[in-house]
């Protein structure tokens, strides 16, 4: 139970989110109207996914300096290359929660633009585009990784692309977009997310919401980490068997 | 364990369909209690009530692995 406080923690504060973006008050706008509640829910999304691919990118960094370590021959127990493996797992899984939380943001969004653009999907919007290849960017890194069988080899060339995809992916959402006209606030010649920040009423669920569904992505994260060692170790002892 | 769960939710289910059927039949409607606001306190509800039921499933998957990690470190 100690070890675990901040899933409490997330539960609490996502139930907060839940009950006070519904219910809570929020400013009187033109077009957006109701749907800024959507900045609880889907603008989360994105704080969850980009927290998420940080923590691939780190990792997948640790592994390559300790798996530098190892090929120097610094191994003299195997400790490195089995703290190599577990920071490639974390890596890879840390991607595959983070596609889970993209595809509900980019659903999310076509929702929400429908009723305030007018369309699913705005063409001419930098932002979109910007996430959709995103996106992407991490569907390659796993068929990269399913396409490689050498588990060595795969976890090297996995945490060089991940440093690629995570530049691109950076690059393609939070830059580009402010260079040219787009639709989400903060790009282009839109008032910022400063522009609600002046409302405090939003302020006051959105921070809370932001904490509370990257703590719940952490958790899966945490399950499936979990998940992908039993399976390592069961392999292991099948093997010795 | 997962055979409780999905009794329990399927009990859940038929309870709220019933308890919803009961109010058709109730006075005029006023916007008191859960009516109040436009009735965005049942999906305030029911949100919490779906929110609740992923929770419990991934606090069941996290105690089934600690008793899994648990036996496989013996």
């Amino acid at each position: 139970m100690k070890k675990n406080w901040w899933k409490i923690l997330a539960v609490i504060l996502l139930v907060y989110t839940i009950t006070m973006g519904f219910i809570g008050e929020v400013p009187a706008m033109f077009i957006l109207r109701e749907t800024i509640r959507n900045l609880y829910f889907h603008v989360t999304m994105w704080f969850a996914m980009q927290t998420l691919i940080i923590i691939s990118l780190v990792f997948g960094v640790r592994y390559l300096m300790i798996q530098g370590k190892v090929d120097r021959g610094l191994d003299a127990d195997g400790t490195l290359k089995l703290k190599a493996t577990k920071f490639d797992i974390i890596s890879k899984e840390a991607v595959n929660v983070s596609l889970v939380f993209g595809a509900v943001g980019l659903l999310t969004g076509a929702v929400w633009a429908k009723s305030t653009w007018g369309t699913y999907w705005a063409v001419e919007d930098p932002k979109l585009n910007g996430a959709a290849l995103g996106f992407l960017m991490y569907l390659i890194y796993n068929v990269l990784r399913s396409s490689i069988k050498d588990e060595d080899k795969k976890a090297r060339i996995a945490a060089v692309f991940n440093m690629f995809a995570f530049m691109m992916f950076m690059v393609f959402v939070n830059v580009v977009p402010r260079m040219q006209d787009s639709l989400h606030p903060g790009n282009g010649g839109n008032p910022g997310f400063s522009a609600y920040d002046l409302d405090s009423n939003l302020r006051a669920v959105f921070y809370p919401a932001v904490l509370g569904w990257i703590l719940l992505s952490i958790w899966i994260l945490q399950i499936r980490i979990r998940l992908q060692k039993i399976i390592r170790i069961k392999e292991y002892n099948e093997y010795l068997d | 364990m997962n055979t409780w769960i999905k009794l329990f939710f399927s009990l859940m289910t038929v309870f709220f369909s019933t308890l919803s059927f009961a109010q058709d039949k109730a006075k005029p409607e006023m916007a008191d209690g859960l009516k109040a606001n436009g009735m965005i306190y049942v999906v305030v509800i029911v949100l919490l009530i779906v929110f609740a039921g992923i929770i419990i499933y991934l606090i069941s998957i996290d105690r089934k692995l600690n008793r899994i990690e648990k036996e496989l470190k013996k």
